[in-house]
């Protein structure tokens, strides 16, 4: 059997899933079934993927047959394929918990299958060879997002999706016109064969232009400062499982594509790009933490923190060195995990504890020690102690900073670190310490809680076995950041033996 | 030695159910493992009094030079026994002291946690290893500080610590990393046998960054403050955390890395320095206090000082005064916090003025006291006493600014005097003061420990050579660097040291007879206090607060207008930047071949677009934009991409009409801006608008190469099989795009729908309820005519902040 096959399935699962849920919708338990059985099938397909990628080196899919770089490619690198597994490991989790937590009326309108076409849209972003495809999995993902943003029709959410969307187009426009520019100066889509051409330019100048405006655009994808207005005014009003898949996933779509085109197309410059990039990463760092030092909303701190944690990953990208490069993508595997379960487990606060809001809440540590351990873990690593996989993610890119003499860097990651911890305590004091403000909550806590507990419980176990057994997770990103940092095994992958 | 260090996490796992079993005993029942541990590493004593050591390595994660590695020589040793030999009694004393207390079982996760991250600590060869269970102690340490978290004060005092530890512990990690990098290798073993390391160029940061994470965990001034408040935990965490254990971490570290990064001036004076002055902050601030648990506390800080000044020193008799001090403290403070905890279970005593006379009440409990307060106090023949002639010896003896530090010595061991007589005598002797609870001697779980660790003071004092015996020697060489010629002995005959001492003694008791005096004539601290660090800190946490709150506000202000014009005043300067970068922009103007029909559609562009912006009415202004999309439309056609100007001319159509049938709902146009609001808004408009135009005509103007256009040209009809070539590409060459894209209309469709019927308070839409929903909603209709125009004013104004 031919396996580049594989490196369609995790698009084709859930489009597949998205269409068919569609037309069972007014069937809630089909709907369920296929979204539970449908995500731990994408994420079978996508684990087995990264195993091949990993064993037989770089995979790529010509769709339609259409030899690269006149058709569009799919293509399977470390990189792509680690991202499609925590899209995947984000899509099963979320899916488990919706089935305890999203109402009916919303499953009526099409929550599951936005789920899954919002899935599909980010794995088409993780695994297409073909900037312009980039832009239509870029388009998807932000329509299925803007609707799971809106599903309840509150005024708050009315309100933040209206944000979310204006600020999103403006990213997909500037998006379109680097797209449009690149087409004009090198006049192909391929990204592998635009790294060859853009590199036999002569005047690189022109180039950075066009990297720059890719650079802002992507850089309003992945919140980074001073273009994440959009995050902060939305993730906290959908559902928590909706919040929980957009804050492992979304922001660290943009990530993707600045780590894509940062190292395979645009790095003849990288004293200018990169440099930026580092100062961005920097802000990014600071304000978002500080945001949400500011913030008595649990939903808020943590929406902030993903800010923040951006600044992190961008910051690996920024130094570009093959260790920074290896805490980049160390960073993204645990932040996925990290931050889509603190999300997870503030749905359950919310459930047990009655609020998101830190003054009403209270007791938690009291009464449901489980829930306790299950927030410490993700809290803890988000705040980078050891040994949960927090500590090495950030001890990595620390470590990169230090040899790379970017000191500002260094004392701003370290502050930061230290920032998230006085958030993460803050509402651990609040919410899990205090005691209940309300000896008697007027709601009975509801019960039959398990499945949540479970999902949680699994993806703490991510993250504390990612602390644990360290080792395999940097062997996978010391993989992912050869490749990137050597293009030209990308190239030849794509291109084969044809490059000019 | 893995499952050794591992087995009291594995235990800590299910200590609340061991807790249930166990019932009143299981203190006792837990503390079995300590004991075996102690018997486990009693069991290395022949071996690493010999001056050797053991080492044992397990991998972790080779990639970035981490691994489980551990190094056992003397000081680790001493460590170890230390750490489980009082370990043993706490979990005893603990499982006793809070007997009653609901948490019981959680207190013993987090104190069998904090035993084996402790024993990780000193234990560590692999400097990140011993960082992990570093930051390890201080969660552990938080979550016991904060053990009796309804109390705000607690809480609040678990943050402190945790913030000013976890400060420390940051640097620490730079720290070592800048140590790995100048050394090779994160492995103790390794490091302290490279020579260079003090002329490496990263030396001063390295230190630094390793004194900033070492002061702060072991309290030394100015961050001394969280220890006293660490007290907020109960009595045996205070005993055993905050005074025998994990605030030595820090003076640990010093004396590990002492042979690797110590010698140079800079080590000296840092350490000298800052030691000598939390030796006399510390004693001081006891002797000020009154709270049992205050006086202890502070205490602890002034050892603490005493020990890194030792270790600053460097010689061959500081390093074996520091160890032997170090033995000595952990004996008699534990004791001393255990005896404070007696104080509070059973007599209800937590503040010296409060007692007197318990003498006759607790006869057993003041032997102990009184046991181990003299040998705080430095008396022979307690081991206190051996301590304190090796300090004075070794201060005597310092290299540099040896009067200063004697002098500074000889008033702290006054003070220490003073404050051993306090805990020696005030509650005990004198008149009986009536006490909040009935006093009475403990269950034997309470006594043992303070008890066994007194008596323990006293034979070390009478006969060192059983301390000594090659632990204490074997120690002082690991920190010294080599191996250490000297010994142990109670009377070192009568010298200067003796003399220091004995004046010390006198001018001590002194100072007690006249105690509440001193306390007043000191009282200007009260007002030094409102300076202190521990202000400091809060001033700056609250900063800290207040600017995130300013900043916070400022930047994600809730207007979107404001946001849009950040977003686009970034691509202006970035992009605007990287534009003014290029050499030679060759920008592709030439109007020659431009035809009349082109202008006149370039006009229509220019003027729709005008209007559009300027006119103030939303129909007009919509009718514009359809002006201006048919002119594109037109500039499709006649650049011969018929299909795309058919699709234009399409969008066009339906968007006017959508927006005319959506307009028709919304009230006129109102104008909130100001002039000048309008004017940075035309301005970052036009700068964004010009910035596009160039970049387009620079890109026409530096195109070279031969695209992938060619391609579909020759091979739409002979592979495609078809003839036009827009179409093969949608659907053949570039498939994939266009699935992508009808799925986008499938989401939007879904959108919408979800949309318009499920709002809050939707109408049902099940079948049945078809009929009544649409009854109800003819009732409605005009209703909601009405509330349109009030719910639009609503959203406007709603939309400028997010909450």
């Amino acid at each position: 059997m031919d396996l580049e096959v594989l490196v369609a399935l995790p698009i084709i699962i859930p489009l597949l899933l998205g269409a068919l849920s569609l037309t069972v919708l007014s069937n809630h338990s089909a709907q369920r079934w296929l979204g539970a059985i449908g995500t731990a099938l994408l994420l079978l397909c996508s684990v087995w993927l990264l195993l091949h990628t990993r064993e037989v080196g770089i995979q790529v899919l010509e769709v339609g047959s259409w030899p690269a770089p006149f058709g569009i490619v799919l293509v399977s690198d470390m990189l792509g394929a680690i991202m499609v597994v925590l899209a995947s490991i984000t899509g099963f989790a979320t899916a488990l918990y919706s089935l305890k937590t999203v109402r009916k009326r919303f499953e009526r309108f099409g929550y599951y299958p936005l789920l899954h076409l919002l899935l599909a849209g980010v794995n088409g972003a993780f695994l297409t060879g073909d900037i312009f495809n980039l832009y239509v999995w870029f388009e998807v993902l932000l329509v299925a997002s803007f609707a799971l943003l809106i599903l309840g029709g509150e005024r708050a959410q009315m309100e933040g999706a209206i944000k979310y969307v204006t600020l999103n187009l403006l990213s997909s426009a500037l998006f379109l016109t680097a797209i449009g520019l690149t087409y004009g100066l090198v006049g192909t889509l391929n990204m592998a064969d635009i790294a060859v051409k853009m590199a036999s330019l002569e005047d690189q100048k022109m180039v950075t232009v066009i990297a720059s405006l890719f650079l802002i655009a992507f850089a309003i994808k992945a919140a980074a400062f001073p273009l994440f207005f959009w995050l902060p005014a939305s993730y906290h009003t959908p559902q928590v499982a909706v919040s929980a898949i957009f804050a492992g996933l979304l922001t660290k779509v943009g990530v993707y594509a600045l780590y894509r085109v940062f190292t395979l197309i645009f790095t003849a410059d990288t004293g200018f790009t990169h440099e930026i990039l580092l100062w961005i990463a920097i802000f990014t760092m600071l304000t978002g933490v500080l945001g949400a030092a500011a913030q008595f909303e649990v939903r808020r701190i943590l929406s902030f923190h993903i800010i923040s944690q951006i600044g992190y990953m961008i910051l690996g990208l920024a130094l570009f060195t093959p260790l920074a490069l290896i805490g980049g993508v160390f960073y993204i595997m645990h932040h996925i995990i990290v931050k889509a379960n603190l999300f997870l487990v503030a749905g359950l606060m919310y459930r047990l504890g009655g609020s998101f809001e830190l003054k009403k809440l209270g007791g938690l540590y009291r009464n449901h020690p489980g829930l306790a351990v299950l927030f410490l873990i993700p809290a803890l690593s988000l705040a980078g102690v050891p040994p949960l996989s927090g500590f090495f993610a950030k001890f990595i890119l620390i470590k990169a900073g230090v040899e790379a003499s970017a000191w500002w860097a260094v004392g701003v990651a370290l502050l930061v670190g230290l920032l998230t911890l006085f958030s993460m305590i803050k509402i651990w004091n609040e919410a899990f310490w205090k005691a209940s403000p309300e000896p008697n909550p007027a709601v009975p806590a509801p019960t039959r809680n398990a499945l949540l507990y479970w999902t949680i419980g699994l993806l703490a176990a991510m993250t504390v076995c990612i602390g644990l057994f360290a080792q395999p997770i940097y062997q996978m990103a010391e993989m992912a950041a050869a490749q990137l940092l050597n293009p030209a095994g990308y190239i030849e992958a794509v291109l084969g033996g044809t490059t000019p | 030695m893995l499952i050794a260090v591992l087995s009291c996490f594995i235990l800590a796992c299910f200590a609340p159910w061991l807790h249930r079993l166990g019932g009143r005993h299981s203190g006792w029942l837990l503390a079995l493992l300590p004991a075996t541990l102690f018997a486990y590493f009693a069991s290395m004593l022949p071996t690493i009094s010999q001056g050797q050591s053991l080492q044992f390595a397990y991998a972790w994660f080779p990639g970035m030079g981490i691994q489980l590695s551990f190094l056992v020589d003397g000081l680790s040793l001493l460590f170890a026994l230390l750490i489980t030999g009082i370990g043993f009694f706490i979990l005893a004393y603990g499982g006793r002291y809070l007997e009653k207390h609901k948490d019981l079982g959680r207190f013993f996760v987090f104190l069998l946690g904090f035993m084996g991250s402790m024993l990780g600590v000193v234990l560590s060869d692999n400097l990140i290893s011993l960082f992990v269970f570093w930051e390890l102690t201080t969660v552990t340490s938080f979550m016991l500080i904060g053990f009796n978290h309804e109390q705000e004060d607690a809480r609040k005092k678990a943050h402190q610590g945790l913030m000013i530890t976890v400060m420390g512990g940051l640097a620490l990690m730079t720290g070592f990393i800048m140590l790995g990098m100048a050394a090779g290798s994160y492995e103790l073993s390794t490091i302290l046998n490279s020579d260079g390391l003090t002329e490496h160029a990263l030396y001063l940061p390295m230190l630094l960054l390793i004194l900033l994470g070492a002061f702060t965990k072991s309290a030394q001034a100015p961050f001394h403050f969280w220890l006293p408040n660490a007290m907020a935990a109960p009595t045996p965490v205070s005993a055993y955390l905050h005074s025998a254990t994990m605030v030595k971490a820090g003076v640990y570290l010093l004396a590990r890395l002492n042979p690797g990064l110590g010698g140079t001036d800079t080590w000296l004076l840092m350490l000298t320095l800052f030691g000598a002055l939390t030796m006399l902050t510390g004693i001081f601030l006891a002797s000020r206090a009154t709270g049992v648990k205050k006086v202890l506390a502070y205490s602890t800080v002034m050892a603490l000082g005493t020990l890194t000044m030792l270790l600053g020193l460097g010689t061959e008799t500081a390093a074996l005064a520091a160890v032997t001090f170090l033995l000595a403290h952990a004996l008699y403070k534990g004791a001393l916090f255990m005896v404070a905890g007696i104080l509070d279970h059973s007599a209800g005593v937590k503040d010296f003025t409060q007692a007197g006379g318990l003498r006759h009440s607790m006869p057993k409990t003041t032997v102990v006291a009184v046991l181990a307060s003299l040998s705080l106090a430095g008396i022979i023949p307690l081991f206190g006493f051996v301590g304190k002639e090796l300090l004075l010896e070794a201060v005597l003896s310092a290299s540099k600014w040896h009067i200063g530090l004697t002098i500074a010595t000889v008033i702290a061991n006054i003070l220490v005097v003073l404050v051993a007589a306090i805990v020696a005598l005030q509650p005990w002797f004198g008149a009986v003061v009536e006490t909040p609870k009935k006093p009475h001697d403990p269950d034997i779980a309470l006594l043992i420990g303070p008890a066994v660790l007194a008596t323990l003071g006293l034979v070390f004092g009478l006969m060192p050579f059983i301390a000594d015996k090659g632990l204490l020697a074997a120690a002082a060489g690991a920190v010294y660097g080599q191996p250490v010629e000297l010994y142990l002995a109670l009377w070192h005959g009568i010298n200067l040291p003796l003399m220091l001492s004995l004046s010390s003694l006198l001018l001590g008791l002194l100072l007690f007879k006249v105690w509440s005096g001193w306390r007043q004539l000191t009282n200007f601290m009260h007002s030094a206090e409102k300076i202190g660090p521990e202000v400091v800190y809060e001033r700056l946490m609250l900063g800290m607060t207040q600017f995130a709150a300013w900043q916070t506000n400022t930047l994600q202000n809730g207007y979107l207008r404001n946001y849009l014009i950040t977003t686009l005043g970034t691509v202006i300067i970035v992009v605007g930047w990287a534009l003014l970068r290029v050499n030679q922009l060759e920008l592709n103007i030439s109007f020659q071949d431009m035809r009349v029909h082109e202008v006149a559609i370039a006009v229509l562009l220019i003027f729709s677009a005008l209007i559009a912006v300027l006119v103030r009415s939303f129909l007009a202004a919509v009718a514009m934009l359809g002006a201006l999309g048919f002119g594109v439309a037109l500039l499709y056609v006649f650049f011969s991409a018929i299909d795309v100007g058919i699709t234009q001319v399409l969008v066009e159509t339906i968007t006017v009409l959508l927006l005319v049938l959506v307009l028709y709902r919304l009230p006129e146009f109102r104008s909130l801006s100001s002039t000048a609001n309008r004017i940075r808004d035309a301005i970052i408009a036009g700068m964004t608008g010009l910035l596009m135009t160039i970049l387009i005509l620079a890109i026409t103007g530096a195109r070279q190469l031969e695209g992938i256009s060619d391609y579909f040209l020759q091979n739409s009809g002979p592979l495609g099989h078809g003839r036009n070539i827009v179409n093969v590409i949608l659907v053949d060459f570039r498939a994939l795009d266009t699935l992508g894209e009808i799925f986008v209309l499938a989401l939007v469709a879904i959108g919408v729908y979800a949309m318009i019927h499920l709002r809050t308070g939707a109408l049902p839409v099940t079948n049945s309820d078809r009929r009544a929903a649409f009854n109800l909603r003819r009732t409605q209709k005009d209703k909601a005519k009405a509330d349109a125009k009030a719910e639009a004013d609503a959203s406007a104004v709603a939309s400028k902040g997010e909450e």
